[in-house]
């Protein structure tokens, strides 16, 4: 089972002075169990993107599948399976935070499957088992106001309602922007432990390549509205040329290892996280002498 | 006269409230004419709170805040204040008004009562400033997250405004659109001698100011010059905050015997420090 696009092309405002065209002809499969990450510039067509991955819009040309469910399927037979597959696709927002309004955090978090029609006992389940997978201790918390909150604490609050409606795949617009250092890695380690418990199908927009590098199995670079490459980070990342064209940068690490071989320092520049890089570096130094 | 002065600033957000918080804490600071500061500091840890102290949008529970000798809490003064003071936050999105950029940059000079052909001048050369001129007639919403950025930026100095204060402005751009900003905030800096305050969590952008003051729960944990600050990784990390690379990397191969230079900070000093140990060691 997968997310599948086939051939997807979206303009805004057609017809008309503004008209854009934010997507063109872009084809991928999310195969159950990947975890993609999408990035690119700001305009570059990705939040149109991930819009498109749950139905918020539907393409002008080409189709989205869930499942193998067309979402834009509005005919009588085929309108019921269409609700369900897009339910099956969690979105959590850029900034969720700013969506929350409950007067308490446990309330908050109960919105969405209240409304698919859980309650009582079943209902209380969710919001605990939703709370707990983002790390905020049930008892402690339930009760206390979501605006108390840090902003990384929030943000956990946010993504817990989303979870809350047992979603399969989930869709995470920039979940790290604006945190902190720490707050950045706690919400990371959340969501490696996700993908692990919940074998959650997990896509993630997202500008840190770095970030890109630890968690994703394959990235797809967007320029221009189009798909400029999917593949592994690594092999990625070695289209440096693309990766610029696109407004992105390597890994800061990466580059760092470039720069010693353009020096002729001869390290192995195939090291992204910190560890790896110290280690090339060792080694190479020792190589030296 | 110190540009900037805080005299022990405290801020409690819902007083006597069971939502009660003490966001700073008798905080003392005092920043110079033509200084840029960076601040650092966790979510929570009273950045923000500090930065809208700088312009009266917030007043202090206890405490003082003078900008050039003006006290905010003297409404009389909080005009003129605000005149020196330019915002810039971090959604750009909820700080541009009008329709047409030009008549965005406009919009402060209008409100002065500043004559016709004199805010054209200014909206000119403020969009200059910021390399924004080509776009003077553009809609706001079709210019990318950077540009927004220094519409803003370019709104502030149509105010001759003589400090910047701006709130993590880089949190929600692209790397190009962070660089853009940056750069740009440089510049003024650099070449217009303005007072920069820059609220970050990327600890490379703090790398290139004068001079960081790190908030850690409503107090200054620590202050100093880029090179002073990183040089202790554990105590930033401690503060849930980071180093720049180089200086990570420096850290650990120091710590495994590698006899690296210790005040590294960019990552060309880092390459050139490892070309000189190679060379050295030959």
């Amino acid at each position: 089972m997968s997310i599948e696009l086939k051939q997807v092309s979206y303009t805004y405002m057609p017809k008309t002075p503004y008209e854009h065209k934010a997507l063109d002809d872009v084809s991928f499969t999310l195969d159950e169990g990947s975890f993609t990450a999408i990035a690119g510039h700001t305009g570059s067509g990705k939040s149109t993107l991930v819009q498109h991955l749950n139905g918020l819009l539907h393409p002008e040309c080409g189709q989205v599948l869930v499942d193998g469910v067309d979402l834009a399927d509005s005919s009588r037979t085929g309108r019921q399976a269409a609700k369900e597959a897009r339910n099956k696709v969690g979105m959590v927002f850029q900034y969720p935070e700013q969506q929350l309004f409950e007067e308490t955090i446990a309330a908050d978090i109960a919105f969405g499957p209240k409304n698919q029609g859980l309650e009582g006992e079943a209902l209380a389940k969710r919001v605990k088992e939703a709370m707990e997978l983002m790390g905020l201790d049930y008892a402690a918390y339930k009760d206390r106001s979501p605006f108390q909150l840090s902003g990384g604490q929030k943000r956990r609050v946010a993504i817990a309602g989303v979870l809350a409606l047992h979603p399969k795949y989930l869709v995470l617009d920039e979940p790290t922007a604006g945190l902190d250092p720490q707050g950045r890695e706690d919400l990371i380690q959340i969501i490696c432990r996700l993908r692990k418990k919940w074998k959650l199908t997990i896509v993630f927009v997202s500008h840190n390549m770095e970030d890109i590098a630890r968690l994703a199995d394959s990235v797809v670079i967007m320029n221009h509205g189009q798909m400029a490459i999917k593949a592994a980070p690594q092999a990625a990342f070695e289209q440096v040329g693309i990766l610029q064209a696109a407004g992105l940068q390597e890994p800061q690490m990466l580059h760092l290892l470039h720069r010693l071989q353009a020096v002729g320092l001869p390290v192995k520049a195939d090291g992204i996280q910190l560890a790896d890089g110290i280690h090339a570096i060792k080694e190479a130094l020792s190589h030296a002498k | 006269m110190a540009f900037i002065k805080v005299e022990n600033l405290t801020h409690i957000y819902h007083p006597g409230t069971p939502q009660e918080s003490v966001a700073l804490d008798k905080v003392n600071l005092s920043i110079e004419a033509g200084e840029f500061v960076a601040v650092l500091g966790t979510n929570g840890s009273g950045k923000s709170t500090l930065a809208r102290h700088l312009n009266g949008l917030l007043l202090p529970t206890e405490g003082r805040c003078f900008i050039r000798g003006l006290d905010t809490c003297n409404e009389q003064e909080l005009w003129q204040i605000r005149q020196q003071i330019g915002m810039v936050f971090q959604n750009p999105d909820n700080q541009l008004i009008a329709a047409v950029v030009e008549d965005d940059v406009a919009f402060g000079p209008e409100n002065l009562g500043m004559d016709p052909q004199e805010i054209r001048a200014k909206v000119n050369a403020s969009l200059q400033a910021v390399n924004m001129a080509k776009y003077r007639t553009f809609a706001p919403h079709l210019l990318s997250g950077g540009q927004k950025q220094r519409i803003a930026i370019a709104g502030a100095l149509a105010m001759d405004t003589d400090c910047l204060v701006l709130d993590e402005p880089t949190a929600m751009l692209d790397p190009q659109g962070r660089e853009e900003v940056l750069r740009t905030v440089q510049k003024l800096h650099e070449e217009r001698g303005i007072t920069i305050v820059y609220i970050t969590h990327f600890m490379e952008e703090a790398s290139v100011a004068d001079r960081i003051v790190v908030m850690d729960k409503g107090q200054v944990a620590a202050d100093g010059t880029p090179r002073e600050i990183f040089a202790d990784v554990p105590g930033m990390k401690k503060c849930g905050l980071d180093v720049p690379l180089a200086v990570e990397v420096v850290w650990q191969l120091r710590h495994q015997g590698i006899k690296l230079p210790e005040d590294i900070l960019t990552e060309d000093e880092l390459v050139e420090a490892l070309e000189a140990y190679t060379c050295q060691s030959n």
